[in-house]
């Protein structure tokens, strides 16, 4: 697989790709990433204030999202859009999935932050928090660029990507999402790659 | 708490709260505005509105106030693959005629420092906008849930949001 840069996937994503041989996935395929470019190992800190690794979080299907709580707009639209592709998987479907909210703003999302954000979407939606140190390092595996705005207070915002990626166990990654996509997009295409497991 | 503070003195104006969800002051009205419920140890919330210019001359919203520690225009912004949100510089004018919408992923008016007092459902957010001609007008934001009340249950109502009639080829 090739290694691509996010924004260069971007621009690819509206291609199809090509058949790959062997590609158990490939009619669902929607972009040209391969799954070696995104995602990985990642030791984050979960609910309860436990170390948890990708084993731990991703055990089915996985819609894996990076934001911060602070951020009231752009954030919750994709959290939002990604709780109801949760529930038209289930309900069309028949596929039970689940969800992180990796928090790129360590320092004011703690612990008990990214849970009750995460609770408000949806109750298989799990917010991680971690250290400065262990959220850049999953970050890298993802590809996700943040950085925040300069300004001293507590008020700072955060600039960042924005995109929602399935994770299928075992396997990795599978597809991105970009804010654009409905909730009707995201579930169908991860019920092509879940009926394809 | 903030509904009752409100409830209170809204009871004064009480033909006006009618229409609650409109509000006008000189050429301008102010259609729906709504916030999103926030979980209990949020820091911000958000409204959106629609404002409309029905005069020959465009005005320009140049602030919100509202009792949080910080209130402002911001605009979510795109570029490539980096959202980002920055502050609106020198008001959002309302061109003569035209309709301009805040709305998810676009202008918003972010209020920061809720402390400890999150935004509940049908719980209303009193704000005032401040126009360069017009003036001052009070207005309410009312508190939506943020996804639909039945997220996380099965088989029940989605269909609101006419999902349903676009799968009928799925009954599996
Ligand atoms: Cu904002």
């Amino acid at each position: 697989m090739i290694r691509l840069g996010l924004a260069m996937a971007g621009a690819l994503a509206a291609v199809s790709a090509p058949a790959l041989a062997q590609d158990q996935f490939a009619e669902c395929r929607a972009s040209t990433v391969g799954e070696a470019a995104i995602g990985g190992p990642f030791e984050l800190i979960d609910e309860t204030g436990n170390t948890v690794t990708d084993a731990d979080m991703i055990t089915r299907p996985t819609l894996v999202y990076f934001g911060y709580t602070f951020c009231p707009d752009a954030c919750p639209l994709d959290s939002a859009r990604n709780a109801l592709a949760m529930d038209f998987l289930e309900e069309d479907h028949g596929h039970e999935i689940d969800a992180l909210f990796i928090t790129i703003d360590p320092a004011r999302d703690t612990v008990d932050v990214v849970r009750d954000y995460a609770d408000v979407f949806h109750p298989r939606m799990i917010g991680l928090t971690g250290s400065e140190e262990q959220i850049a390092a999953a970050a890298q595996q993802y590809r996700v660029f943040y950085r925040a705005q300069r300004g001293g207070d507590e008020f700072y915002l955060v600039d960042h990507t924005t995109f929602t990626y399935l994770m299928l166990p075992g396997i990795g990654f599978a597809e991105f999402f970009r804010t654009s996509a409905t909730p009707d997009e995201v579930a169908e295409l991860t019920a092509c790659y879940v009926d394809n497991l | 708490m903030k509904t009752d503070l409100f409830a209170a003195a809204g009871f004064a104006a009480l033909p006006f709260m009618a229409f609650a969800d409109e509000f006008a002051v000189g050429d301008l009205v102010i259609s729906d505005p709504i916030s999103y419920e926030t979980p209990v140890t949020a820091q911000t919330g958000v409204g959106y509105l629609s404002i409309t210019n029905t005069g020959d001359v465009d005005e320009t919203l140049i602030d919100v106030r509202a009792d949080f520690p910080r209130v402002m225009l911001h605009e979510t912004i795109t570029d490539g693959d980096i959202t980002r949100m920055q502050h609106v510089m020198g008001g959002l004018v309302i061109p003569a005629g035209a309709t301009v919408s805040l709305e998810p992923g676009s202008f918003h008016i972010m209020f920061m420092g809720l402390g400890g007092d999150p935004f509940e459902v049908n719980e209303d957010i009193p704000a005032t906008l401040v126009f360069e001609t017009a003036g001052e007008l009070d207005i309410v934001f009312k508190v939506e849930a943020r996804v639909p009340a039945t997220t996380g249950q099965t088989g029940t109502d989605m269909s609101d949001i006419d999902h349903d009639d676009m799968h009928e080829e799925d009954g599996e």
